[in-house]
């Protein structure tokens, strides 16, 4: 990743640190930025690789591949892995990448806690993916209660690898944190001169508001696994009821910190849309300020909507009543965001490169995962949805077809900017249009298969499921193959043989001040603040 | 905002250890909040009644007017965690009551082993919202219960159903479970037992 050219740009040559202390000790946002970037590729690919173990053993009725122990510890660990270790890592290293160049500041507030924030990542990956190393040595299960870790599957009958798990939720929890604080101490206090804040790009809003609702749960969901260890080991009973506990404790406390998480996962997707597709429509985003207030009411929202995910635990009507409206009250704010979007577009001259194309798969596919949402979010029909494979086909909507094509779209936008090369737009396409179909072959049956009634989580099902899961593994496995292009693309574009160079501009309708910096973006941008007009 | 670069460096480092001691006292704030979202939950959960836990203690308030005119269903579901070694059944399925009215019912329970085993019974009322007008004035799950090895014993249970609750309850369902006394060294060990269960029930059931 280290083959930036050297540059001479204005007053200041590039001094960079050489061999491994340079990522080690490394202080620059670019370099961790770059880091945070390739750990949650290489996570990308290990979630992925757990996700097509979990497809091959579903492609047809019947034990094939694992036994159900095993797959338990699949599903565990595939959401874990993708949830904690890719879209939050990516979200950050974009963050690191561009939050200071798109406010003119020369560095994150506080680099060295930076640097901390993500070799903390490592350590805690390491840890939760020790436990299946083991586990496939024969050496006790790794985590098998699913990502959301119910109590008393994680307490009482926890595996002894559990411990692993807690510890590893705490390192990336505290990562988490120590990451939002630097992000929201950049935006508080490094604004270039004349950036007020109602001048910052979308994409910095938008971290702006995730950076707070990390603060506000990361450390309850850090409470939650730390009264999981104390029942496990010292003898409490917060989630036991033997001992006054209630595991449905558990679930409340989860989903206080879980439902913000969502929104975590997505918010910074919103504002990666919100940079693309007015610069490939060549105009300014339409309503800029309601998207911000958008923003703000989502996140607002997302504190009082959790039990929606404890519907059928068994709740007082009004309760229920209450969490449904709140939930639905979410489709505004997000409505006014895809309409805005579409407005941008509307009478704008547009193109169709790939970052403009996974924009505009992430604004159709979102939108079908905001529907089943809606959908879910009706109390009577989430009895018939709860845990069936609507609910997967619905957050996999929303997190690789929004999420994760958010990711996609901001890597091609801003690859050139990193690299100073542009990236093969012919692969670039293939990429696109090979995951565009095959996440449809892939999660659409799963619609069909949920309110058919498949539940989740399940290694075997009944024989009547067998045509759509066939095709669901089908689609699984060109989707995750296809993610090699994506690789090969990016390695060939740092590489830099064979491309083109790209301007400091590098897209007709490029705003804002990371584009004014050169390409690619040099080792120290903007030690001198620019002035915004 | 024409400052010397080295004075602004210096305001943005206070400014940014201030953003820093802010933030992390908001951290500090949360992970107390999800601590305190365990009282909460409880004191929530006593008040509405909503999570179906009834007292922990026996009823000693006022006599209660008995409703003739109202009958309420009052039925019985014993259960056994599942590693508690012991028999552990209602005398009776159902009784009807009248609200006000105390009723007594019996509850049987009988060591297997050969071991004596300290147990506690978790009560848990449904609907929910009943569970605050069903009052107890003698129930075995107040305290912990020891069985000496094989040893059997009658436990009652006198309960009564407040007038007020609400019309359209017709039917309450008592249940209880019975635990091993948790952290007990028979506890443990049947944790060790579970383990095995639990890993081996679901190749069992493919």
């Amino acid at each position: 990743m280290s083959a930036v050219i050297e540059e001479h740009h204005g007053e200041h040559h590039d001094h960079k640190p050489t061999g491994i202390g340079r990522w080690l000790f490394s202080t620059n946002h670019k370099d961790i930025g770059t880091m945070y970037l390739w750990f949650s590729f290489t996570m990308l690919f290990v979630g992925g690789a757990l996700a097509l173990v979990i497809r091959a053993e579903l492609f047809e009725p019947g034990l094939q591949f694992v036994e159900p122990e095993l797959f338990n510890q699949m599903t565990t660990l595939h959401g874990l892995i993708m949830v904690f270790g890719v879209i939050m890592p990516a979200f950050v290293g974009l963050a690191n990448w561009m939050v200071p160049m798109m406010i003119g500041a020369p560095d994150m507030a506080l680099p060295r806690m930076n640097n901390w924030s993500f070799w903390l990542l490592p350590g805690a990956f390491g840890l939760l993916i020790a436990s299946l190393v083991m586990s496939l040595m024969g050496m006790g299960s790794a985590p098998n209660f699913g990502w959301t870790f119910y109590a008393p599957l994680s307490t009482t009958y926890g595996p002894a690898s559990t411990d692993f798990f807690i510890f590893s939720v705490h390192m990336m929890g505290i990562s988490s944190i120590m990451g939002a604080i630097n992000i929201i101490a950049t935006i508080i206090n490094m604004r270039a001169p004349g950036m007020t804040y109602m001048k910052m790009p979308i994409f910095v809003w938008t971290w702006f508001i995730t950076a707070y609702l990390l603060i506000a749960v990361m450390p309850v969901l850090a409470g939650v696994v730390t009264m999981m260890l104390f029942d496990r080991h010292f003898g409490t009973s917060f989630f036991n009821a033997a001992g006054g506990g209630d595991p449905v404790l558990f679930q409340h406390v989860f989903w206080f910190f879980g439902h913000p998480e969502v929104y975590i996962m997505i918010l910074p997707s919103f504002g990666i849309i919100s940079q693309v597709v007015p610069t490939f429509s060549r105009k300014k985003i339409f309503g800029y300020s309601s998207m911000v207030y958008a923003t703000s009411s989502i996140a607002f929202l997302s504190f009082i909507v959790w039990a929606h995910h404890m519907f059928t635990t068994g709740m007082p009507v009004a309760t229920e009543l209450f969490f449904m409206y709140a939930t639905m009250l979410i489709a505004v704010p997000t409505g006014v965001k895809v309409f805005n979007w579409v407005s941008t577009m509307w009478r704008g001259s547009l193109s169709f490169e790939t970052p403009m194309l996974f924009a505009i798969a992430f604004i159709f596919l979102f939108t079908i995962g905001g529907f089943t949402g809606l959908m879910l979010s009706i109390v009577p029909a989430d009895f018939q949805y709860q845990d069936t494979y609507f609910v997967v086909a619905h957050f996999h909507y929303v997190l690789v077809s929004g999420a994760l094509f958010g990711i996609f779209a901001a890597v091609y936008f801003w690859l050139p900017k990193w690299t100073g090369n542009m990236y093969d737009e012919k692969l670039g396409k293939l990429h696109f249009w090979l995951s565009t179909i095959s996440v449809n072959i892939l999660f659409f049956p799963m619609h069909f298969l949920g309110l058919a009634g498949m539940p989740r989580r399940i290694p075997d099902y009944n024989l009547q499921f067998a045509e759509f899961n066939a095709l669901a593994s089908v689609g699984a496995f060109i989707f995750g193959f296809t993610q090699l292009i994506l690789l090969y693309n990016i390695v060939k574009t740092i590489r830099g043989r064979n491309t083109v160079k790209a301007t400091g501009k590098v897209w007709e309708g490029s705003e804002g001040l990371e584009w004014t910096l050169p390409s690619p973006a040099p080792f120290h941008s903007f030690s001198t603040p620019p002035v915004v007009k | 905002m024409a400052t010397q670069p080295n004075k602004q460096a210096t305001q943005a480092c206070t400014n940014n250890s201030k953003v820093l001691r802010n933030l992390l006292f908001v951290v500090i704030a949360m992970f107390g909040f999800g601590f305190a979202l365990v009282p909460l939950y409880d004191t929530f959960c006593s008040l509405t009644g909503l999570n179906g836990k009834t007292a922990g203690v026996a009823y000693s308030g006022t006599e209660l007017q008995v409703d003739n005119n109202r009958e309420i269903k009052v039925e019985f579901v014993t259960s056994l965690n599942e590693s508690m070694p012991w028999e552990f059944k209602a005398s009776q399925t159902s009784v009807i009551v009248h609200p006000g009215e105390p009723t007594k019912v019996g509850f049987y329970a009988r060591n297997l082993t050969d071991k004596d085993i300290t147990g506690q019974a978790i009560p848990s009322v449904a609907p929910g919202l009943a569970a605050s007008y069903f009052k107890k004035t003698e129930c075995f799950c107040f305290t912990q219960q020891t069985l000496k090895a094989g040893e059997e014993r009658e436990m009652p249970v006198v309960f009564i159903v407040d007038p007020s609750i609400d019309e359209d309850i017709h039917e309450i369902t008592l249940s209880y479970t019975f635990f091993i006394k948790p952290g007990s060294e028979d506890a443990q060990a049947a944790n060790g037992i579970k383990h095995t269960i639990a890993l081996s029930t679901p190749l069992s059931q493919f």
